[in-house]
């Protein structure tokens, strides 16, 4: 299922931890994170990341979550009849960092600083998501960014980019040709990206 | 546009995907050649490009002009071979190929071109005095290959004018490849092919070069009486226009066979007519295989020219009637009868040749030479007698030997300042062996033009379909070889020896089309090369000769040829 980009801004939540190369975020709302692979900024000028992992945990980490719905007719009920829950638990994603924008340039390399905590972070909206990803250098360091994003999650932004582009099976071509430039001595994972790209 | 600025700032425009960019270097030595992975950008396929095609690479100082030698398939990841991925998929297709599975070429670079053609490094800008220079270096990692523009192969091979003869084209290309006539005729030339491969119609094409270019006069044995009026296209069962033909005024046939000459139509010069008293015994020793004579026999006309005299001793001799008066002589010379009777049975076999007289004031020998001293070319037709080996051989030794001591004399008084440098000749031989072999290239004439006569304006070209049967010493001083497909072992070795990348070369002869393709190499081209000769015999083909041929007069040297602008402005300083 493709979640393409969204037209407009949006906020979704805020960093809570951050390093060089990842930073991870806390969403405002109980599942209201952005799909695998989607991109998102953080912090103004904005840094830029990859959701590569999304989890919704409860906040309280000593606090397992317990099974609640054993009487419930379906999974809204359980929901509705435990308003609590929304208070419990909450949806935090991971996103790799792979670029930033200064003075109005876009670079496809690590910022010189982490994002700071707190940041706000917000959707990337389609037109500069298509401004950003028309270099494809965001492929290099996703591919050989110390094997932290998975196959899955590299296939899942070359899709969800090329869903903002205008013909979206030459820019899969093209994203394809930089991995495998990129991994010419690793033809499995190669494929596997390429497989996540088609589906 | 890669080579896209042309020479002297002309614009131009590659034919077809000509000039391209093929990939860059990533490997390879001067000896093996450089290893050159084709466009990752996957819009170069292998299929595109194919062995012995030209290319050019683009190095940092220097540009390269190399030929492919072999093309492969190459790949990032062993484990591709194993697991093939699914290639009817688009995607996975497009993305691989180039990247994971890719093609390499192999180049040979042979030269160094002059400067950057059209390209803006250093600034360099060629001209096309400029000539290339053999490679001594490779380029560097990454240096960009470009498929070869028709400005490269011009650059290289020159294009078509009065110095440059065009000779056919390269593989797969629809440029002109150009003999450089100067250097061509100022050493011998060698061109060889087994029998049916298209040695007489290249040969025709190098004689017309010739012909157009001016450089030299030729004087043609002509065996089969192939070259001067007519011959034949067998493959397409036509006839085919001669030298004579084409160019009436700077031609001069001359015939043995009058007879032969008037059924084929031949609009002949001269009738050559030969007195006994010019044959040698040095013809004799020639002719020691032909006639079956032994060593004791041939060497016998020696004493007899030694007891007759030159002009007389082969009248005496054959009119020596009945075995007594041939011992008599066998004893008062001293030499053994049987040998002497040998001879005697051959050479009356000789003197009842027509051509031969007991005494004509008729000097065929300097008829020809006057005709080449005025820069006409002598195709001497054979008739009848193209078909006896002994004829053949006997004429083309007698008067070959009387060009060269005339030739000789003529440029030691030039040297001396006593007269004009001869114009070079160009001798045309055919089954050059019988003549070259190493048992007689030694005591024939030709053997001493192949050798030194360089140095007197007299070269030979050899036509050949056994090369390997041609004295080594005479084949290493071929300057220009041409040579149609060869495919016995022994004949390769022998027109290869000598020479640099030999081992490449085999490769490229014996996988020659068996029509109308020839490996060219040695001085007149300044790189190997193959090509597919050019047409011969259709109306269009004797249009462009002429053309070529009206581009200039007959510069003989010496000899002050006057534009009519040069006349005109002599006149007006004469006038005032």
């Amino acid at each position: 299922m493709t979640h393409p980009p969204a037209l407009a801004k949006e906020r979704l939540g805020e960093v809570v931890s951050a390093n060089s190369t990842t930073f991870v975020a806390q969403c405002y709302e109980l599942y209201g994170s952005p799909p695998l692979g989607g991109l998102v900024q953080a912090g103004n000028p904005p840094i830029f990341g990859v959701v590569c992992e999304v989890r919704t945990e409860p906040l309280d980490p000593s606090r397992p979550v317990l099974a609640r719905g054993e009487t419930a007719a379906d999974e809204e009920e359980v929901y509705r009849d435990n308003p609590q829950i929304n208070r419990l638990l909450t949806t935090r994603f991971d996103a790799l960092v792979v670029g930033y924008r200064a003075e109005e340039m876009y670079h496809h390399r690590l910022p010189p600083f982490p994002p700071r905590v707190h940041s706000f972070v917000y959707s990337c909206p389609q037109d500069e998501a298509g401004i950003f990803a028309e270099d494809l250098g965001f492929l290099r360091i996703l591919a050989r960014g110390g094997g932290q994003a998975s196959e899955e999650a590299i296939g899942a932004a070359v899709q969800w980019v090329s869903a903002a582009c205008p013909d979206p099976f030459s820019f899969q071509v093209r994203a394809g040709r930089v991995l495998a430039a990129e991994l010419s001595g690793d033809l499995p994972r190669l494929n596997a990206i390429l497989r996540r790209i088609e589906s | 546009m890669i080579n896209g600025a042309g020479v002297n700032g002309q614009s131009w425009e590659p034919a077809g995907p000509a000039g391209r960019e093929l990939g860059h270097v990533v490997g390879g030595s001067l000896g093996q050649g450089i290893e050159v992975r084709l466009d990752p950008t996957g819009l170069v396929s292998v299929e595109d490009v194919k062995v012995g095609s030209f290319v050019t690479i683009q190095g940092n100082r220097s540009r390269f002009f190399g030929v492919v030698t072999d093309i492969a398939l190459g790949t990032s990841d062993a484990r591709l071979k194993n697991a093939p991925p699914p290639m009817d998929d688009d995607l996975v297709g497009q993305v691989l190929a180039g990247t994971v599975a890719y093609g390499t070429v192999s180049v040979l670079p042979h030269l160094t071109m002059p400067a950057v053609v059209g390209g803006s490094v250093n600034g360099g800008r060629a001209s096309l005095e400029d000539s290339p220079v053999a490679a001594k270096t490779i380029p560097s990692h990454f240096a960009k290959v470009y498929a070869a523009s028709q400005q490269d192969v011009f650059t290289v091979f020159g294009q078509e004018d009065d110095r440059h003869f065009w000779i056919g084209n390269p593989l797969d290309m629809d440029t002109k490849v150009c003999l450089d006539l100067g250097e061509l005729v100022k050493r011998s030339i060698g061109v060889f092919g087994k029998s049916g491969t298209g040695k007489t119609f290249l040969t025709r094409l190098l004689l017309v070069g010739i012909l157009q270019g001016g450089q030299a006069s030729t004087l043609i044995f002509d065996m089969h009486s192939e070259y001067g009026w007519s011959g034949q296209d067998t493959d397409r069962g036509i006839s085919v226009k001669g030298l004579k033909q084409l160019f009436p005024s700077r031609v001069s046939t001359f015939t043995l066979d009058e007879e032969s000459s008037r059924w084929r139509g031949s609009s002949t010069d001269e009738v050559v007519r030969i007195g006994y008293g010019e044959i040698e015994p040095e013809d004799v020793a020639l002719l020691r295989e032909t006639l079956n004579l032994s060593d004791v026999a041939a060497s016998a006309a020696y004493n007899l020219q030694q007891r007759f005299g030159q002009r007389a001793w082969m009248k005496e001799f054959l009119a020596l009637q009945g075995q007594t008066d041939i011992t008599d002589l066998a004893n008062q010379i001293g030499v053994q009868s049987q040998a002497l009777g040998a001879l005697h049975n051959r050479l009356r076999r000789i003197g009842r040749f027509a051509f031969l007289e007991e005494d004509t004031r008729y000097d065929a020998a300097a008829r020809i030479i006057e005709h080449l001293e005025r820069g006409k070319h002598v195709v001497l037709e054979f008739g009848r007698y193209g078909n006896d080996l002994t004829a053949y051989i006997l004429l083309s030794n007698l008067l070959s030997r009387r060009i060269h001591d005339r030739y000789v004399e003529l440029k030691e008084k030039a040297d001396g300042g006593q007269g004009r440098e001869p114009n070079p000749v160009v001798i045309v031989i055919e089954e050059a062996h019988k003549f070259l072999n190493p048992s007689v290239a030694s005591q024939t004439i030709f053997g001493i033009i192949a050798r030194e006569l360089r140095k007197y304006n007299v070269t030979l070209m050899v036509i050949d379909q056994r090369p390997s049967a041609i004295d080594s010493e005479v084949m290493s001083q071929l300057g220009t070889r041409l040579t149609c497909l060869l495919d016995n072992e022994r004949d390769i070795d022998a027109v290869l020896s000598g020479t640099a990348g030999s081992r490449q070369l085999r490769g490229v002869l014996s996988r020659l089309e068996a029509k109308q393709q020839a490996l060219i190499f040695g001085h007149a081209v300044p790189m190997p090369v193959v090509v597919h000769t050019r047409e011969y015999g259709s109306g269009q083909s004797y249009a462009e000769f002429n053309a070529g041929a009206g581009r200039k007069a007959v510069n003989i040297p010496g000899v002050q040829v006057e534009t009519r602008e040069e006349r005109l402005q002599r006149e007006i300083d004469e006038l005032f």
